[in-house]
Parts: C-alpha cells; sequence; structure tokens
C-alpha cells in the first residue's frame, strides 16, 4: 500500500488528521533544501532528529502573534475591527486563531488572554462573561484540536484569570495549555494558590518563572506550545534536536565526546537549522506576503532558532557506563557533572555561532530541552530529566532541575505528580514553587494522580481519550496519539509520586 | 556557616532521629521537614510505628538477618549502613522490642545543615516521633536556630512533659500539634499504658499561653462513649481556638495482637463524621476528619 493510501484508511484519523498526513506526505516529496552527507549519517543513526519538520519550511515553527496589535488597530486582512465589547473581542480571537499557523497548523500561542480580555470582562456582568469565556474554551477544545495550543495567564490576578481557572476546573479539558507567569511579587499568594488547586485538579496552568524569562526576553514573551519560551510578535523558525544518547555511542570515553563528538554534532544541527532558517526567510512566501508579517502581528527579527536536545540521563550514563539508571544521572555526583560539562559545552558552541537573522537575538539560537516523541521509547528522556522509574525524591530532583533548567530559555520543564493527600493541602505545593523558581528551576508542571487531564511529556491529553485509540476508536485531539504512544514506549504517566510516607507518624 | 560560629565549645547534646522527611504535607500547615525521633514513654496500643518506642538495646537479633548486611556490630552496638541499606523493614519485624537499628544519633550542629538544606522550600519543621519532648534539651538548642533560618516550628506531642514546668521549650515553639488520646483516666491507662493527668493540663495550659496548634484524637471502632468523651471533654475547652482534628483508627502497622483487641479495620468514615458534628455542635468550630 502507498503511504497515501496507509493514510486515507486509517480509521483512527479524523478528517483533518487525514489532511495534515496527507500535506505532510506532499511536502515530503521536495528535496530542494539539501543538507551534508555527515548531516544525513547522523540523521540515518538516530543522533539528530528533525522531528519531521517537513522538508519544505513554509512558515515558521512556532508563531506568537502580537494580540494586543490586533485589538488596537484590528486586522485587514480579516476585516476585524478593534473590538467594544467582550463578544466582539471574543470574536476577534476565534477569527484569528484560525490564521495564524504553525508545525502543526494549529496556534501554539493563543496570548495572554487575562490581560487581553479583562478591560472587556470588568465591563460585563460576571455570570454573563463567565457564560462568553465558556463558550470560547469550547470553541478553542473543539476547533484547535491540538494540546499544543496553548494560552497564558499572569502574573498579577485578574477576575478574567480567575473564571479561566473556574471554567479549567469544571470543563475538564485537554486543550489549551495554559502557564501562570509566576512571579512571587506580582503574583498574590492567593491567585498562586488558586493555580496550584487547579493544576492538581487538570494538570494545568503550570509555573513559569516569570523573572528568569523576563530577564532574558523581556516582558513582552510568550509561553507557548508546550513550554516554549518565545518572543511575543515573534517565535521560534525551527526546532531540531540532538539525541545525546545516540550522539554519545561513536564515544570512546567523556572526553572523546567532549572533544570529538559532541562538536561533530553540534555543528551538523547548526548546519540543519542556518539552512531552514534562510530558506523559511528567503524562499518561503510567509516572511514577504503573509497578513501576520505585513501587516506588523509579527516581526521577522523576533524570531530565533531552537537548538533542542533530549536524552542527556542516558548520555551521560552511557559514558559513564552506568547500566542502571538508578546510580546515574540525577542520583549520582558525578554523572551530574558530566551532564553539567556537557551543558556548558553545548551552550557556548551554540553561542558562538552567527545564526543568520534572529537579529532581536544578537544572531544567536537559543537551547530548547526537548519534551520527546512518542517514538522515543526509554533511550532518550526528555530534555535534561531524570528518567521515568529513577526519579530520587522531590526535593532531589528538584535540586537536579535547578542546575539545568537555566540553560534553556526557549523552555524546559519537569513535572510532578502528587499523591491524593495533597488535594486538600495546596498550600504545601507552593512554598515548594516558591523554593525551586527562586533557586533556578525554570518551569514547574503538576497534577494528581488520579486526574483525567494528565500531563505527559510536557502536553496534555485525557487519559479517558488515550482509551479510546486503545480501542481503535477517533481522538478530536490531534496529540492524543503522542500520548499513547510516550506511555506505550517510554512509560510517561508512570512518574514517581510525591507522597506523605503513609506510616511515618506514630499519632496515626 | 552561620549559625555553627561559636558552639563548638558547648557541650554537644545529640538526639536520636529515626527519620527525616524533607516535603511533608501532612505535619502541620504549608509544606514542612517532618523530623522523627526514636523513643516514647506512651506504649499506645494503636501505634502503627512501634519501632519507634523504645531504644534498641543491641541484643544483634536484626543483624543477621538483614538481606544485603546493611547492619553489624562493632564495639558491641548495632551499626546501620544508610548506603547499603534498600528499607525492607525486615529488621524492624525481627525485633520483638519495639526498637529499631536504623537510627542516627545527631547533634543540632549535624541536623542543622539538613534542615538549610531543604529551607527554601518550606515553611518550617515539625519535630515528631516517638516523643520528641524527650530530648527537650537538644529541641531548646536546636529550635532558636531553625528561627533564625526564618523557619516556623511545631511540635507534635503526646503532651508528657508538663510545658508549664518547661517554658523554654516553647519560647522559640510556634505551636504544639498535642494528641488527647483519650480524656476517662482510665481509658487512657488502659489504651495508652501511662496516665492522662499531665495530657490534659497541657491541653488547657497550651491553649492560656498561645501554644496550641491543633488537637487531634483518634475515633476507634464501636468504642461510642469513650470517643464521645473525649471529643466532648477536647471541644469544650478548645472552642474555636484551635485546630481540631478527628482521625480514623486505621489498622495498618498496628502490631496483630492489638489489632486484635482494637479492630482489623478502619473506623468508618460516616461513623468518624458524628464526632466531628459532636464537636462542632460543643463549639469546637475548627473540627474536622482527616
Ligand atoms: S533493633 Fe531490636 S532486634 Fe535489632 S538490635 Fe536493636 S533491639 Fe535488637
Ligand atoms: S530495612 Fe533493615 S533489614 Fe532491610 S535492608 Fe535496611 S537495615 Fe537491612
Amino acid at each position: 500500500m502507498s503511504d497515501a493510501l496507509n493514510i486515507v484508511k486509517d480509521t483512527t484519523l479524523t478528517y483533518p488528521q487525514t489532511l495534515l498526513a496527507l500535506a505532510k506526505l506532499g511536502e515530503n516529496t521536495d528535496h530542494t533544501i539539501r543538507f551534508s552527507d555527515e548531516y544525513y549519517t547522523a540523521k540515518e543513526e538516530g543522533a539528530l532528529c528533525d522531528l519531521n519538520e517537513g522538508n519544505l519550511p513554509y512558515r515558521p515553527r512556532y508563531i506568537c502573534p502580537d494580540y494586543d496589535l490586533l485589538f488596537a488597530k484590528g486586522c485587514d486582512f480579516l476585516g476585524i475591527e478593534p473590538p467594544k465589547d467582550l463578544l466582539e473581542a471574543i470574536n476577534a480571537l476565534e477569527i484569528f486563531y484560525n490564521h495564524v499557523p504553525s508545525i502543526t497548523c494549529y496556534p501554539v500561542y493563543l496570548g495572554d488572554l487575562d490581560h487581553l480580555l479583562e478591560p472587556f470582562v470588568l465591563k460585563e456582568d460576571r455570570a454573563f462573561a463567565k457564560k462568553v469565556l465558556k463558550l470560547f474554551l469550547l470553541h478553542i477544545d473543539k476547533v484547535l484540536t491540538d494540546s499544543f495550543v496553548h494560552a497564558d495567564i499572569g502574573p498579577q490576578d485578574s477576575v478574567t484569570g480567575r473564571i479561566l481557572l473556574e471554567l479549567t476546573e469544571e470543563m475538564q479539558l485537554a486543550i489549551p495549555n495554559i502557564t501562570l507567569k509566576y512571579d512571587p511579587e506580582l503574583t498574590s499568594d492567593d491567585f498562586a494558590l488558586a493555580c496550584v488547586r487547579c493544576m492538581l485538579k487538570t494538570a494545568k496552568p503550570s509555573f513559569a518563572n516569570h523573572r528568569m524569562f523576563a530577564k532574558e526576553w523581556g516582558e513582552d514573551y510568550a509561553i507557548a506550545s508546550c513550554y516554549n519560551g518565545l518572543k511575543k510578535a515573534g517565535g521560534g523558525f525551527t526546532l531540531p534536536r540532538m539525541r545525546l544518547y545516540e550522539c554519545s555511542l561513536h564515544a570512546k570515553d567523556p572526553e572523546d565526546f567532549l572533544n570529538v563528538w559532541l562538536p561533530h554534532y553540534i555543528d551538523l544541527q547548526l548546519e540543519y537549522m542556518d539552512k531552514r532558517v534562510r530558506f523559511c526567510v528567503e524562499e518561503s512566501n510567509f516572511f514577504k506576503s503573509n497578513f501576520l508579517v505585513t501587516e506588523g502581528f509579527v516581526k521577522q527579527e523576533s524570531f530565533t532558532g531552537m537548538f533542542g536536545l533530549v536524552g542527556l540521563a542516558e548520555c551521560v550514563n552511557h559514558l559513564l557506563n552506568i547500566k542502571d539508571n538508578k546510580k546515574g544521572f540525577g542520583m549520582n555526583k558525578e554523572a551530574t557533572a558530566l551532564g553539567l560539562r556537557i551543558m556548558d559545552a553545548i551552550d557556548k558552541r551554540v553561542a558562538a555561532h552567527t545564526a543568520p537573522y534572529c537579529d532581536a537575538f544578537d544572531h544567536r539560537y537559543r537551547l530548547h530541552a526537548q519534551v520527546g516523541i512518542d517514538t522515543d521509547g526509554m533511550d532518550d528522556s526528555p530534555g535534561t530529566r531524570i528518567p521515568i522509574f529513577a526519579e530520587p525524591t522531590m526535593l532531589e530532583q528538584l535540586e537536579v532541575n535547578e542546575q539545568f533548567h537555566p540553560y534553556f530559555p526557549t523552555g524546559t520543564g519537569d513535572i510532578f505528580k502528587f499523591e491524593e493527600t495533597y488535594e486538600k493541602t495546596p498550600e504545601a505545593i507552593l512554598p515548594i514553587i516558591k523554593g525551586s523558581l527562586s533557586r533556578g528551576l525554570r518551569y514547574f508542571s503538576g497534577y494528581l494522580e488520579n486526574c483525567d487531564v494528565v500531563r505527559v511529556t510536557g502536553y496534555l491529553v485525557k487519559k479517558s481519550e488515550i482509551e479510546k485509540l486503545r480501542q481503535k476508536k477517533q481522538s478530536l485531539n490531534n496529540v492524543t496519539i503522542f500520548g499513547k504512544g510516550a506511555q506505550d514506549g517510554a512509560h510517561a504517566l508512570d512518574r514517581r509520586i510525591q507522597r506523605h510516607e503513609e506510616d511515618h507518624s506514630t499519632h496515626q | 556557616m552561620p549559625w555553627t560560629a561559636g558552639y563548638s565549645a558547648m557541650k554537644k547534646i545529640t538526639a536520636p532521629i529515626n527519620r527525616i522527611i524533607p516535603f511533608s504535607n501532612v505535619d502541620g500547615p504549608s509544606n514542612r521537614t517532618a523530623i522523627f525521633f526514636q523513643g516514647c514513654q506512651f506504649n499506645c496500643r494503636f501505634c502503627h510505628n512501634p519501632e519507634t518506642i523504645h531504644m534498641c538495646v543491641h541484643c544483634g537479633e536484626c543483624v543477621e538477618i538483614c538481606p544485603v548486611k546493611a547492619l553489624s556490630i562493632q564495639d558491641g552496638r548495632v551499626v546501620w549502613n544508610k548506603e547499603l541499606c534498600v528499607n525492607c523493614d525486615t529488621c524492624i519485624r525481627t525485633c520483638t522490642r519495639s526498637a529499631s537499628p536504623k537510627v542516627t544519633e545527631m547533634t543540632v550542629d549535624e541536623l542543622l545543615p539538613q534542615i538549610e538544606r531543604v529551607r527554601p522550600y518550606i515553611q518550617g519543621i515539625t519535630l515528631s516521633g516517638g516523643e520528641c519532648t524527650i530530648y527537650k534539651d537538644f529541641i531548646i538548642e536546636l529550635f532558636p536556630r531553625v528561627k533564625e533560618m526564618g523557619l516556623t516550628t511545631l511540635l507534635d506531642s503526646n503532651g508528657s512533659l508538663d510545658f508549664e514546668k518547661n517554658p523554654e521549650i516553647l519560647e522559640y515553639c510556634d505551636g504544639v500539634m498535642l494528641d488527647v488520646k483519650a480524656a476517662d483516666k482510665d481509658f487512657h491507662e488502659w489504651l495508652v499504658r501511662h496516665s492522662n493527668e499531665t495530657v490534659l493540663r497541657n491541653l488547657e495550659y497550651l491553649l492560656r499561653a498561645g501554644k496550641l496548634y491543633e488537637v487531634r484524637t483518634i475515633i476507634f471502632p464501636g468504642r461510642d462513649k469513650d470517643n464521645t468523651d473525649t471529643v466532648s471533654y477536647v471541644s469544650r475547652i478548645i472552642q474555636d481556638r484551635c485546630i481540631y482534628k478527628i482521625i480514623r483508627y486505621r489498622q495498618f502497622g498496628v502490631r496483630e495482637e492489638q489489632q486484635r483487641i482494637l479492630g482489623d479495620d478502619t473506623t468508618d468514615e460516616a461513623y468518624a463524621k458524628t464526632f466531628v458534628e459532636l464537636a462542632r455542635s460543643l463549639g469546637a468550630a475548627k473540627a474536622y476528619l482527616v
């Protein structure tokens, strides 16, 4: 059977999923962009992975439009006037979202919704505003059917933020992903606690280290897709990843890896990025004629390339000949120290490379700890995470993360699964978040062990939807299939649970 | 490390630490580090960590049985190798003296760095046990230095130490979580094998001193009168001035012979709730079921 025929016969694909798969197939018949032979070898070996971005970058991978501009001046191309009330504002967004492309075809950044909508919400009766927002969220879940669709809230408390949290809890939807831009000085404890409560029950919002992001990107940053830090009115051109475990397989020892193989693969990934960025800016129609560009909703100079990597833990353990993950990276000082040396080396080499375009970033790419894809299996843990089944206590896990998160302005994060008693004690989680962010953690996600909406490696799925796929039924969410793959291959949902030790009090 | 300055000349007080839980959400408000001391003067029938009651007598019976050779005898004392231990608890099940070989004698200076490590993530510490107040000199030395770190300090106590006569222990203590296991003298003596006189005095004293953070009472299956007596007694005294945690008896970890007496099943939730209602009706507005 031809690939196309396979796609159209697959009964688990919805219509849009079928269409997207066929489009990708068509795109990949072109081979205009050519890479060096070494690059193809590295790809073949599995050392480098292009995340199936497709052969022709006809739009940047991630786009974060300036929605403030939309509300200020409207959009000529779409015939949208600046909204005057909540209904017009929602309508403007819903229309606009459908015209924001991305690698998945869906908008990966919906805006800082509380900030955008608050002036309109305040003019309405609360119950009416809540009803409108409810329909808005329903629209997003059913039309933008992809968990990489992401909305931001915070850092300040707001009526809109509160309503969005209430609805998130009531509606239990996987889409959109939500991030709280959290700054203990700007975010009240009360609002942060409301976010923790919501997170425990729905796996969102996650907590982003606002101070850290704002320092690196300026206040006008967006958290998009899984947990990706990007510039508003900009985005990410491309995101390939080094699979560090596979990169380490030729190395005789850590020094051989650091001196020979690591630079080799870094340079090949940079070659890939440079060529794609150039094509996207110079050849494709996006930066020439797309209304997002011509009307100023995005600026080409505010895009950068995202230099991704996975599998640091497995790479280190392989280089040190550690067979048992429980004795390796994250659990063992020597292994963690080697991890830091590797990260320093990657950071330096990427920072020394002059990237085409990326003007707002001093012509530099930014590192990204990629969350893994469904087919990774157990060989490569997401980014710099400690492998599932080998996680130490939460304290130790945070201490390791805090050392690695600062390397990744375009995103990294870790996920903590909490035992049920935390449902009654959300105030026990907030100090953990505060403490870890103050010590360098970039992004904190959590959920309660018995939730339906759960976080797989960065994105959200409903366990009940994974079940549907197991029974060979369709799932509206494009991402459910990844969640199933990540659970079947990498046990992504079996991460350690933070539980109080049941037997620890003599007082019962 | 500033807190160690000037202390080296002092005589070293130590305490046996059974375990440290860096992140606990059930030992007081917010996220806390819970530190469990070894040893207790009470011998509650329902104790579900009986291995914390007595001190090890170094009889050596558990040493041979450890599957990973984490226990050894050195100079007539049992020594536990934490690195080798896989926490299978075979030693604890073997010990017939309600003790544990997995206890570390620590000085305040040895304990403080462990608290400092967790400090950014916690609101405070809770000392528990066993019975922590047995080591009151240790606590008197520890607490001011924990307060210096900007942390809160709670004691989880069986109420056997007369707090009125030991005001120094409360000076740097933010509150006590007090177990009132039974109001009736005879029932208490049967249940705990110790008098409750001091406990009840402490209940009133701590309340007066503004140091009572919470009171806890366990509801036993089928013991209507005892449950009612205790809950009524406590509720009338505390009113809405502190939290009152009503806890269901759980059989897990309770010694088998005691399970035969107290029951091998958890107290029914609906039954336990009637005591929360009783407490509230008597004015203990902050009563709730755990
Ligand atoms: S823990 Fe118990 S069995 Fe082991 S040496 Fe001590 S008293 Fe003996
Ligand atoms: S729990 Fe006890 S028996 Fe088990 S490994 Fe540790 S010391 Fe040995």
